[in-house]
């Protein structure tokens, strides 16, 4: 198949549904197996922090968690941008099904990371730069989901939304450079030290696995979301019957 | 001098669910007024915005002098006048600053050529006071002359004789017969047939959406 | 005749105005206009007053409580009063159709988004950054302060200006959009908090406010290149 063939197809909504039926299990259950192990790993197998005793374990859901949040909208941002450039109903469609599963893993960062809070330091939310960080993330995602949903005609609120996640994906950099700028000044209470270079190998690879394991979920989400946004979209065409027919 | 030409090449556009345009072609020259005919839903106002490149089509091209209008918008645009539903007119200036500001983003205009557009679409009596106290006549009239100072060889118009009285519809009839004796182009989007007495004119019927 | 021939032929046409003439023309469009509509200006400095009002009332009638609470007050009011202002940006063009015969017009969209937005900084920006030092001396500040107050909202209302026009365009075609676009603007704008309270807080403390200045400068100016292109791009989706 040449390339132009690959591009058609990848723009395509029947080859990309097949496709996304053929791969979501794949995903799916590696995804598990990933999770599973690293869990176990990390929640068993690692040896306790020597400042936090058990407490930082919370870190193998929180970082992973996290890290996919901001992942996850640069992924819906090149897409709406694919989509935006080269009008291609199918990336925006990717767009959309990315949004809410960004969102979640927004929402769950913010709750570990306010539950780790509570144990470091007493109170359940702390406005340190990681924080406040993700909650305005949070907001961009709300946002966008916000303005798809206010527009009825599915275009405009695509062409709409891709504009404002290309134009927050600008300003996601700015957003963390200014808060942790504000947060330096005023002495505020002790970063989490998520980043340890010393980190030992028994603690870090499940950290890793879990990563591994949340982006193959994303995949597999996205997949399954996908599926259902062309499912919508492409209602009155002639090919969905086929495809959804047992 | 290229040859004006204005051509829509297998033109599909979608609003929604509805298959509005289905697979449109025409092709217009010089001096030719293409009168575009149809029920209310057909599709009149969506061909005209398209043809503007306000809206883009899923399929199909429309070429103004034998090239794609998307290689140059700005270009196209500075070649081309379009007056939708609504005059477009604040309301909380005169018809004269209205025209001043209209054409002159696009081209160098003095106070007396705005004043000789005023006039020959007989609106110079009222020509000071705000358009808000202007009747739905009168704002199309200044519309009109707001046309004429575009000065564009490609005229895109929205059923141009709404709100007009006879006279006014002759006035819009005159208006086109200059157009085309200059060499430019008319697409008029209308209710009723248009009186181009002699003219070119081409017909365009929009079935259902 | 064979003059008259040639005048009315379709190739002699006026010259194009340069962009320059353009931008003119619609600074002294939306000027006039905000003139002859005055409330549109006087509401958002209005709201303004009223919500610097709100925070003694709830905090403390003390003023030096309230100097340390100034710098924030003073921003959120004035964040809160340019999304009000934001309303009148776009929404009167795009019902009357004038909006898209800017797309129309063969200059360059978002060269006169700039302008637009300009004339509107004009209109409410500049202003607020009048009001706000007196809205500071209610809330205690040293009279000192009131020329870094004073720059300090003037530079970042350009940047509020910048972003709130790329929400006000995305939210065109939205019934009741207020709330939306407080939801869009906010969180792009918090940068610009982060910065301009700082420098207003360093300036009452009669401390060198340089440094958050320029950073406050640096969003204007990266406004300035971006925010035009992104509002010219969300007008011409909205006009779709």
């Amino acid at each position: 198949m040449t390339f132009k063939q690959w591009f058609h197809r990848l723009g395509s909504p029947p080859h990309v549904y097949a496709f996304a039926e053929r791969l979501t299990p794949w995903f799916a259950w590696s995804a598990a197996l990933l999770i599973a192990y690293g869990a176990f790993a990390g929640l068993v197998l690692a040896p306790p922090d020597y400042q936090q005793g058990e407490d930082y374990r919370i870190i193998y859901v929180h970082a992973p968690t996290a890290w996919m949040s901001l992942m996850v909208y640069s992924t819906m941002a090149v897409a709406a941008a694919i989509g935006l450039i080269w009008r291609m109903k199918i990336a925006h469609a990717a767009a959309a099904s990315c949004a809410p599963i960004g969102a979640s893993f927004t929402l769950v960062a913010l709750v570990t990371g306010s539950l780790w809070g509570q144990r470091m330091w007493g109170t359940y939310w702390e406005w340190d730069p990681r924080l406040t960080s993700e909650l305005i993330l949070f907001f961009l995602y709300l946002g966008y989901m916000g303005l798809r949903s206010a527009m009825d005609d599915m275009q405009r609120a695509d062409r709409a939304s891709a504009v404002l996640a290309v134009v927050g994906i600008v300003n996601v950099p700015i957003i963390h450079y200014s808060v942790t700028w504000w947060n330096s000044l005023h002495q505020a209470p002790s970063v989490m030290q998520l980043a340890r270079p010393t980190m030992p190998a028994s603690m870090l690879v499940p950290l890793l696995i879990m990563l591994l394991g949340f982006t193959l979920l994303f995949a597999a989400l996205l997949l399954v979301r996908l599926r259902a946004e062309i499912l919508t979209r492409e209602r009155s065409a002639s090919w969905i019957r086929e495809a959804v027919s047992p | 001098m290229s040859e004006r030409r204005l051509e829509a090449v297998d033109l599909h556009l979608w609003r929604g669910d509805r298959h509005v345009l289905r697979g449109l072609e025409f092709s217009l020259g010089g001096s030719e007024c293409l009168q575009v005919t149809g029920s209310n839903g057909s599709g009149k106002t969506s061909l005209l915005r398209t043809l503007c490149g306000l809206m883009w089509p899923e399929q199909g091209r429309v070429l103004w002098g034998g090239s794609d209008i998307r290689r140059d918008m700005p270009a196209f645009h500075t070649d081309l006048a379009y007056i939708g539903h609504e005059p477009p007119l604040k309301a909380d200036l005169t018809p004269r600053e209205n025209l001043l500001y209209w054409a002159g983003i696009r081209r160098r205009l003095t106070g007396d050529e705005a004043n000789d557009a005023l006039s020959r679409v007989g609106a110079a009596a009222w020509g000071d006071r705000p358009v808000r106290t202007l009747s739905a006549g009168q704002k199309r009239r200044v519309a009109l002359a707001g046309l004429m100072l575009l000065a564009a060889p490609l005229w895109l118009l929205d059923e141009p004789t709404t709100n007009l009285d006879a006279e006014g519809q002759q006035l819009v009839s005159s208006l086109i017969r200059e157009q085309l004796a200059r060499g430019g182009l008319v697409v008029a989007a209308v209710h009723h047939e248009l009186t181009l007495a002699g003219s070119a004119l081409r017909r365009l019927e929009l079935a259902g959406g | 005749m064979g003059d008259a021939v040639i005048s009315t032929a379709v190739n002699v046409r006026p010259p194009l105005s340069s962009p320059l003439e353009a931008a003119r023309l619609m600074l002294a469009r939306d000027i006039r206009l905000a003139l002859r509509k005055r409330g549109q200006i006087i509401q958002p400095l209005v709201f303004f007053a009223i919500v610097t009002t709100l925070f003694p009332l709830g905090i403390s009638p003390e003023l030096s409580r309230l100097r340390d609470v100034a710098p924030g007050v003073l921003w959120v009011a004035a964040l809160l009063s340019s999304l009000l202002a934001l309303e009148f940006l776009f929404r009167d063009d795009a019902h009357d159709g004038t909006l898209e015969q800017h797309v129309l017009s063969g200059q360059s969209l978002a060269w006169l988004m700039f302008a637009k937005t300009a004339a509107h900084w004009l209109l409410t920006g500049l202003p607020l950054a009048v009001m706000a030092p007196l809205a500071g001396l209610s809330l205690g500040v040293p009279a000192a302060s009131l020329g870094g107050i004073v720059f300090s909202v003037a530079l970042g209302s350009i940047a509020l200006s910048l972003i709130g026009a790329i929400g006000a365009a995305l939210t065109l075609t939205v019934k009741r959009s207020g709330a939306l676009l407080s939801l869009l603007t906010l969180p792009l704008s918090m940068p610009v908090l982060i910065f301009g309270a700082r420098a207003t807080e360093l300036a009452i403390k009669g401390a060198p406010y340089g440094p958050p200045l320029y950073l406050l400068g640096a969003l204007a100016v990266l406004g300035v290149t971006l925010a035009p292109l992104a509002a010219a791009a969300a007008v011409r989706i909205s006009l779709e």
